[in-house]
Parts: C-alpha cells; structure tokens; sequence
C-alpha cells in the first residue's frame, strides 16, 4: 500500500492506496467522482483525462501512487459553484454531446489546448482543434459539434 | 492488472539499488507504454521503480550545436523547446506526432527508446542523428544501440540518463501513421551532416527501426526527392500485417522519404 497526499479539486487528499490502483479508480472508487469515465482497456478514448499539475493527462494511465504532491482537477472541479465553465456551458449551446460519455474527456482536453494555444501565443483554429483531439474519442456525434464547442469557449475562455 | 510494489526513486543510484534489490522489478517513467501493458497482463512487474521526480534525469540542453536531453523529458516539452526547435527542428516535429496530447504530457523519451517499439517514432529521429545514449554504465551510440524489434543494447536494470548529438546542418521526420493507432506505419527521419547523410526508418522494417543505406548512397549523391526514385527498398525486409504488406511499406519508405526531403 502506498500513502498519498494529494490535491483534488482543490481539496487535500491524505490517503492509502493500493500500489496498483490508477489513478481514473481511487478517484472514481474511493473520492466518488464518477464525472471521470473509463472508456476502454488501451489507454486510447480519452474519456478518463483529468488535470494533473495543469496538464491534461490519461487517468486510466497513471497510478495513483504516482499523483502523490499533485494537484489534479477532474471534471467536477470546473464549474465555479452553479456557473458552468465556459467549456461545459459551450457543449451545451453547440449540442457538442449525445450520449455524454465521451464529454468529461473532450471538456478537460478542450480546457487544456485552449490554454496551452494561448500559453503559446499560437491560433487554435478548427484544424488545430481536430488535431488536438486525436486522443479523445466520440462515438456518438461525429465531432462537428464537439469542434465547434471548443472554438466558442476558446473565445470565451 | 497484476499486484505490483511501489517504490519512487530518489535518485539514479536509488533507482539502481531498488531494482536489484527487486525480484522482477521494471523501471516506469511516463507509464505510457507499461501501464497499458501491465493493464493488458503481458507484463507483470514485482516492482515498479518510478523515475519520473528524478530531476537530474529531465530537461534539454543546448549548447551550440550540441544537444542533450534527459531520458525523462516528456515529448511534450521536446515538441514546445524553441531552443531545441532552432537547432534541430526535426526531432521537435517528430515529438509532436507521438499519440495524443495526453500521452505527449507523460511519456518521455529514455521509455520509447528503452522500449524500442518498431512502430515508434523516437528511435528513427535518435539513429538518424547519430545520438549517443548515455546511461548509468556506459555510453552507447545509436548505431549499436537498437538491436531489433523491442530489443536493445541496455544490459538488465541499465538505466538510460540522456541522448546527445550534434544538431546537424539540416534534418526532417516525414511519418505516415497507421490511422487508427496513430503509430507510424512508416517514418523517415533524414539528416543531412558533416559526416554524410543517414536515413532511418521505423514502423516498415521487420527487425524495427533501420538505416536504409541505399537511400544514403543516392542521397548523398544526389541530395534530391528526384534522387529517391531510382532507388529499391527491398520488400522482403518489411513488415507485413493486416494494416500493410510488404510491398506497400517498401513503397512508403521512398514516399515518406521524399516527403522528408520536400520538408528540409
Ligand atoms: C494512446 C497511445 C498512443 C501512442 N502513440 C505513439 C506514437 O504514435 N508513436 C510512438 O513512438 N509512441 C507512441 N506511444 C507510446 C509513448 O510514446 C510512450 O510514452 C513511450 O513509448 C514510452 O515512454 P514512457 O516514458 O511512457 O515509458 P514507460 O511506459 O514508463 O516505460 C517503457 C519501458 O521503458 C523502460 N524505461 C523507461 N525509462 C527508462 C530509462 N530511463 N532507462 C531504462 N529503461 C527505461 C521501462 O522499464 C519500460 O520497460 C503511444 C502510447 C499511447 C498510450
Ligand atoms: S479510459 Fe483512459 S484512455 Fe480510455
Ligand atoms: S457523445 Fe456519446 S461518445 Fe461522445
């Protein structure tokens, strides 16, 4: 077993875990915070990726021992009290969602390119955007409007 | 996944003392090739000794030509270094197409040539350059380094702490990726140097990455795409799978050939 401080969502977490757990199932398992999904076995949909120090990581690919120090914000900690994020609130006018399943996923990889382009000081134009999401995978909306959602937050981000 | 034990490495030598202290202890550093594997049973390490906060092991040096860059530096921040980017920009853009965003924040570049995968785009950018991998024994050159599919020079627990080469006079990385994985069905990594012109390839040849020497000799002679077209690639060097036979890779190797060309 292994001890972990970490920060989730803002809050302290001093915990034991498993020395295998991932870190996408103490958050789901142990926190609760079932927003963060597990959409497959290989690491490849993106339906689990989570903040960690900032960056948009695969929780399905990271241990949880491994998280110890960080601060990880998953998509329960993106909402400002009742006020969407400027993400979530952009999926919601773009019907960038059917299922949802996906959307936990694009929304924290949406928020990370984002600001990473503007880190940058580079455009994140609908190419980019496409490119960018080569890691998260819909199953649903064929991603037009997935696209266009992220390009209406960026510019209200 | 299979019970695992968890140790985080203080240093290099911590990290070297873990693993011999281990029964089958493995080395994770970005875990984005092991964890998938282990999550997949195929590995089953007794130990995991995890580099990453090793702070030694991460970061890019350059200085005049010659670059240096830790085994735990993430192909995010090879892809993002305008320093690396001014010397060298074919291994910056060749970072930039490894997987996905989320997998260029956490994998680095000691775990895609420690793994040697022959579908990896690092060990055709690492062999073109004439890298030297230095490691925690000794330093190895790239030439005697990749020894085939998922195979290596690496001894048991040698622990790679960088790569280094002379940025050369101009280079590119020119990848067609399998379209569903993202990993290269063929890439071509061409230099252009003072010691001559090196040309390897990953993802087509069937012992893992290669230098296509033909190339070389016809580049060398000709520094063209026009110079490609009289050369053979032999196909019965190449992979073949349900994503692309033989003769098809072979074609590919000159196609992405020309492209790197087109891109210097
Ligand atoms: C969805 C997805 C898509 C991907 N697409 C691509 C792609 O397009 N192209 C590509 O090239 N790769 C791709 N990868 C693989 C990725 O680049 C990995 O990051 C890389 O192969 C391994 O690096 P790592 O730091 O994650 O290593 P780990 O997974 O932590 O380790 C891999 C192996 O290397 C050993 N090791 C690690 N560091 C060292 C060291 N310093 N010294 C000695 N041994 C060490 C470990 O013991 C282990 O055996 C992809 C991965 C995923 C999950
Ligand atoms: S659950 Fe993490 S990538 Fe699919
Ligand atoms: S909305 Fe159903 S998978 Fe994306």
């Amino acid at each position: 077993m292994a001890d972990i401080t970490l920060t989730v969502n803002g809050q302290r977490v001093s915990t034991t875990v498993e020395d295998r757990a991932l870190l996408v199932e103490f958050l789901r398992d142990a926190l609760g915070l079932t927003g963060t999904h597990v959409g497959c076995d290989t690491s490849q949909c993106g339906a689990c990726v989570v903040h960690v120090d900032g960056k948009a990581m695969k929780s399905c690919t990271m241990l949880a021992a491994a998280a110890d120090g960080c601060e990880v914000t998953t998509i329960e900690g993106v909402a400002k009290g009742d006020a969407l994020h400027p993400m979530q609130k952009a999926f919601n006018d773009n019907h960038g969602l059917q299922c949802g399943f996906c959307t936990p996923g694009m929304i924290m990889s949406g928020i990370d390119m984002v600001a990473r382009y503007r880190a940058d000081g580079r455009t994140l134009d609908e190419a980019a955007i496409r490119e960018e999401l080569e890691g998260n995978i819909c199953r649903c909306t064929g991603y037009h409007n997935i696209v266009k959602s992220i390009q209406q937050a960026a510019g209200e981000m | 996944m299979h019970e695992t034990t968890y140790h985080r490495a203080a240093s290099v030598e911590d990290a070297s003392r873990l693993l011999s202290a281990s029964d089958e202890g493995q080395l994770i550093a970005g875990g984005q090739t092991l964890i998938p594997t282990m999550k997949a049973r195929l590995a089953a390490p007794s130990d995991l000794v995890d580099i990453s906060r090793i702070g030694a092991l991460r970061g890019i040096e350059v200085s005049g030509r010659r670059v240096t860059i830790g085994a735990m530096t993430t192909h995010a921040e090879v892809a993002g270094s305008a320093e690396l980017r001014s010397v060298c920009p074919g291994l910056a853009d060749l970072a930039g197409l490894i997987g996905d965003p989320a997998v260029r924040h956490r994998g680095t570049i000691g775990g895609s040539i420690a793994n040697n995968d022959p579908a990896s785009d690092y060990p055709a950018g690492v062999l073109g350059l004439a890298a030297v991998i230095r490691t925690d024994k000794r330093e190895i050159s790239a030439d005697d380094y990749f020894e085939g599919m998922f195979t290596t020079a690496l001894d048991e627990g040698e622990i790679i702490l960088s790569v280094s080469f002379d940025a050369p006079e101009a280079c590119a990385y020119a990848k067609f990726p399998n379209p569903a994985s993202r990993y290269a069905l063929c890439g071509v990594f061409i230099a252009k140097g003072a010691d001559g012109i090196r040309v390897a390839v990953t993802g087509a040849g069937n012992d893992g990455v290669f230098r296509a020497s033909a190339l070389e000799q016809a580049l060398s002679l000709d520094f063209s795409p026009a110079a490609v077209d009289g050369v053979t690639v032999d196909a019965d060097e190449m992979l073949s799978d349900i994503h692309g036979d033989a003769a098809y890779r072979a074609n590919l190797v000159k196609v992405m050939a020309k492209r790197a060309l087109a891109a210097m």
